[in-house]
């Protein structure tokens, strides 16, 4: 097995060869500003070591890009909302507690409708279908051709949903539509949140996924496309294209899985240090653990597949002050080269405090030689603590556990941490992120509530749910297999309800050879 | 009749005072804070009277929702059947109200009066039957004053509407009234058993709905001034510091229709080497320091992030939290021999005497 994982991040676009469980070939060039620049040149550059012409079974890119769309304003398209609950839920309608300048851009129109379920799957009333025709009417008739539709209670019963996307497809075929059951959770707010923060990027994800496909070509790559997810799995370019809020966080979780895969080690904290922020999160079963709560992207609020992560503002590029003592949140970020005192520069930064203490080599040593001993040693201790409380934060159980230090940064990590067994330091750590895009799997998931089964048997059920998930999407149903389990009682329903969540992954089935 | 208008901003700090008053249940105000934010764009206003000024004769209509905080995750808090629930007690009884106030100040139903004031124009009492979340209908004040519990209206989105005219006692008040909420889909508006003026001024907790915009504000103050917002709260509201730390663990089931459950934490900075545990029943209802038992229901035991001050219901407890416990005094009906009948620890199923926080301190 051959494949080549990419990771654009903000700063730099890395790729890498892995020859089954082998890093062949790293490389790292610059992100260009239409992102596909820098995927063309990265392939260049590991084409040109490994040789053309080189068979491939699969490539696997992981982007910010979509992200950066929602947080900057950029490249949004307006959207056509659809509720389908009334009379429940009436009134708060779709795009309330958006920001305003992002409301502004994504509401295009909003519509709600009777319909929905209630949470044992009686319908809360008839789906009005005649007023689906009619809305659908309204969007092909307007500019308008993203659509998003969230029906109460659709991650238990999706009928009203999967019916309004059948006449929506009868009535203006052009249109893209996101259902929220395909990619949220219970809350019906924040998964119709997600449904149109979706909707508002299909335009812009279409564009590039094609831009990809077209690098890929160029190079001369007949294998086929994935694109990463939150989640640390993976989905077909051509399905991925429609799903670009599965790519929100998949950069920290590719950095995390491929901590995993370089370090060997399945359970451990991970520390991904770059140049201006630390992202901790905690690896369990080769996975980033994953956010059980509201995660607010470009000010919206979420819920759905998200690793849990802290974010600290300290980085190789933090700036540091003294007299207070300070370090971070501010950085000189990619202008690391030009503005740190080691390169010529005149800003203290965190870099330059590791210099002058010994902890790594970079530029040149005597530029910091001046730099007071006291103030070094107070700004390490201060940068320890920092990395110290992050990981005891993130640490979600009381024994010890190894800690596997990542990125350009992974220098400022102190070499002993309370309730940390060891520090694990990797090779080819630099492009930790391209490793884990490249050993992506593919996965199904379920979360439904279930009431009148044993706690083994509503389990059961999920479980033979999510695998079947799994293989649709691709996954070699020989190697499916459970990572996460977790069942929580509801408080006031009747009957022993049970909420349980199952999630499975498994590898990617072999693709032949063309 | 004299009544203040309450402010946009004093709306968002009645959320967050509310929340903490929910000592980790009564379901977050999220919801009836965003259906108020669009209610005030609109021109509404809310209108707060003090109970002195009720007219004993006068009547009040005492809400709130009953049902599944899952549930209310998909239908959305919507002041309609809140306000079909008072109309149906009106057109019941054939009389008109003069004011609405909450069952509970903690948590979501703390906000279901305001969203009928500003609906229907009546004013909020400054009043409620619990100066915090309980599970139970009985756990109210105007159970301890043994005042009647019947009638009931429970009203739903489709203009479903059931009287309960009368009860046998408390607990059967609570089986027809929930079985009725679930055949309606676990969530529904409720008018419990009006109240004459009279018995509010004797036997409602008053002044709670300042005392949770106050809350509020201390927290909102604290996090401007980036002073610890919850040793604010403990200064301003005469409350106790009980623990700091990390939780390890939290166990959850749910039996007879609540969340049961109990939280260890681990010590950090002060409380290094200590644990402390915390079991709930929606609420948190017992603390237990290396063991002992060192604050018990009705104290309010609330649970807040050690950074941000912001409350923790029971149910989005989470390892790794870092959260310090607090203890707020509990409304003095509460702490009499007959209302720790209704709401002590042995009403919990705890084999506990009651001991108060701030006695043992005195």
């Amino acid at each position: 097995m051959r494949r080549i994982g990419i990771d654009v991040g903000g700063t730099n676009t890395d790729a890498v060869l892995l020859e089954d469980d082998r890093v062949v070939h790293a490389v790292k060039t610059p992100t260009t500003a239409e992102v596909t620049g820098g995927v063309t040149e990265a392939l260049r550059l590991l084409l040109g070591r490994a040789g053309r012409g080189l068979a491939v079974d699969a490539v696997m890119i992981g982007t910010t890009h979509f992200t950066n769309a929602v947080v900057q304003r950029r490249h949004l398209s307006p959207v056509a909302a659809i509720r389908i609950g009334l009379p429940a839920s009436a009134s708060l309608p779709p795009f309330e507690d958006w920001p305003p300048d992002l409301a502004r851009l994504v509401r295009g129109q909003v519509h709600m409708l009777e319909g929905g379920h209630e949470y044992d799957g009686r319908p809360i009333v008839p789906f009005d279908a005649a007023g689906m025709r009619e809305v659908a009417r309204k969007i092909r008739d307007s500019e308008i051709r993203s659509v998003g539709v969230a029906s109460v209670f659709s991650p238990l019963d999706r009928s009203c949903e999967e019916e309004a996307a059948e006449i929506l497809r009868d009535v203006c075929p052009d249109a893209a539509v996101t259902l929220s059951h395909r990619l949220g959770r219970i809350g019906l707010l924040e998964r119709e949140n997600v449904t149109l923060l979706n909707a508002c990027l299909r335009d812009l994800a279409r564009a590039t996924t094609r831009a990809f496909v077209d690098a890929l070509a160029a190079s001369g790559i007949t294998a086929p496309l994935y694109l990463t997810q939150n989640d640390g799995t993976v989905m077909l370019a051509e399905e991925a294209l429609a799903y670009p809020v599965y790519g929100f966080a998949s950069g920290p979780t590719n950095s995390m899985r491929g901590a995993a895969f370089l370090s060997k080690l399945s359970d451990a904290m991970v520390v991904d240090v770059g140049g201006t922020t630390s992202d901790i999160g905690s690896l369990q079963r080769g996975f980033p653990r994953e956010a059980n709560n509201v995660v607010e992207v470009g000010g919206v609020r979420t819920l759905f597949r998200m690793p849990d992560l802290l974010s600290l503002g300290l980085g190789g590029g933090s700036l540091v002050r003294d007299e207070p003592l300070a370090v971070g949140p501010v950085s000189v970020g990619y202008q690391l080269p030009e503005r740190s005192l080691v390169f010529g520069g005149s800003e203290l930064t965190a870099t330059d405090v590791a210099v002058a203490a010994g902890l790594v080599d970079l530029g040149d040593r005597r530029r910091v030689a001046a730099l007071s001993a006291d103030l070094v040693r107070r700004c390490l201790a201060r940068i320890h603590a920092m990395i110290e409380e992050g990981v005891d934060r993130m640490k979600s159980d009381a024994g010890e556990v190894p800690l596997v230090a990542v990125g350009g940064g992974c220098f400022l990590i102190p070499e002993r941490i309370p309730g940390v067994s060891e520090i694990v330091h990797v090779a080819h750590q630099a492009v930790a992120n391209a490793v884990g895009a490249a050993i992506a799997q593919v996965s199904g998931e379920v979360d439904r509530i279930f009431q009148g089964l044993s706690r083994d048997e509503a389990i059961g059920q999920a479980r033979r749910q999510a695998e079947d998930q799994a293989v649709r999407a691709g996954a070699d149903p020989g190697t499916v297999h459970v990572v996460e389990v977790e069942d929580l009682p509801i408080a006031y329903l009747p009957g022993n309800s049970l909420r349980v969540r199952v999630r499975v992954v498994g590898d990617i089935a072999a693709h032949p050879r063309r | 009749m004299a009544t203040s208008t309450l402010s946009a901003p004093q709306i968002e700090s009645l959320a967050i005072g509310a929340w903490i008053l929910g000592t980790g249940g009564g379901g977050s105000p999220y919801q009836g804070l965003l259906n108020l934010r669009r209610l005030y764009r609109e021109g509404a206003v809310v209108r707060l009277m003090d109970p002195a000024d009720l007219a004993d004769d006068g009547l009040v209509a005492v809400v709130s929702t009953m049902g599944a905080p899952l549930v209310m995750q998909e239908r959305l808090a919507d002041p309609a059947p809140m306000v079909g629930s008072v109309r149906a007690m009106e057109e019941y009884l054939g009389r008109r109200f003069q004011a609405v106030m909450a069952v509970e100040i903690g948590g979501s139903n703390a906000l279901q009066p305001c969203l009928i004031a500003a609906v229907t124009g009546l004013p909020v009492v400054d009043a409620d039957a619990m100066g915090r979340a309980f599970p139970e209908a009985q756990m109210t004040s105007f159970a301890i004053h043994d005042l009647p519990m019947a009638p009931l209206t429970l009203v739903d989105v489709r203009d479903n509407a059931v009287i309960v005219s009368r009860a046998a006692s408390w607990k059967w008040m609570e089986r027809l009234s929930r079985k009725a909420c679930v055949e309606v889909g676990s969530v529904a508006a409720t008018c419990k058993a009006p109240r004459t003026g009279r018995e509010v001024k004797d036997c409602a907790i008053l002044g709670s709905v300042t005392k949770a915009i106050r809350l509020g504000e201390t927290v909102e103050a604290a996090r401007r001034d980036h002073r610890d917002p919850v040793q604010a709260v403990i200064d301003a509201e005469g409350g106790r510091r009980l623990f700091g730390g990390k939780v390890r663990d939290v166990d959850r089931r749910t039996t007879e229709g609540f969340l049961r459950g109990a939280a260890t934490l681990d010590g950090l900075d002060a409380d290094r080497g200590r644990a402390f545990r915390l079991a709930f029943q929606n609420e948190f209802a017992v603390g237990w320091l290396d063991g002992l038992p060192v604050v018990m229901t009705p104290d309010l035991i609330c649970v807040m992030d050690s950074v941000s001050g912001e409350a923790i219901g029971t149910e989005t407890l989470r390892y790794g939290q870092r959260v310090t416990v607090a203890a707020l005094p509990a409304a003095p009906i509460l702490l009499t021999a007959k209302g720790l009948q209704h709401v002590g620890p042995r009403a919990f199923g705890y084999d506990l005497e009651f001991t108060s926080v701030f006695e043992a301190r005195a």
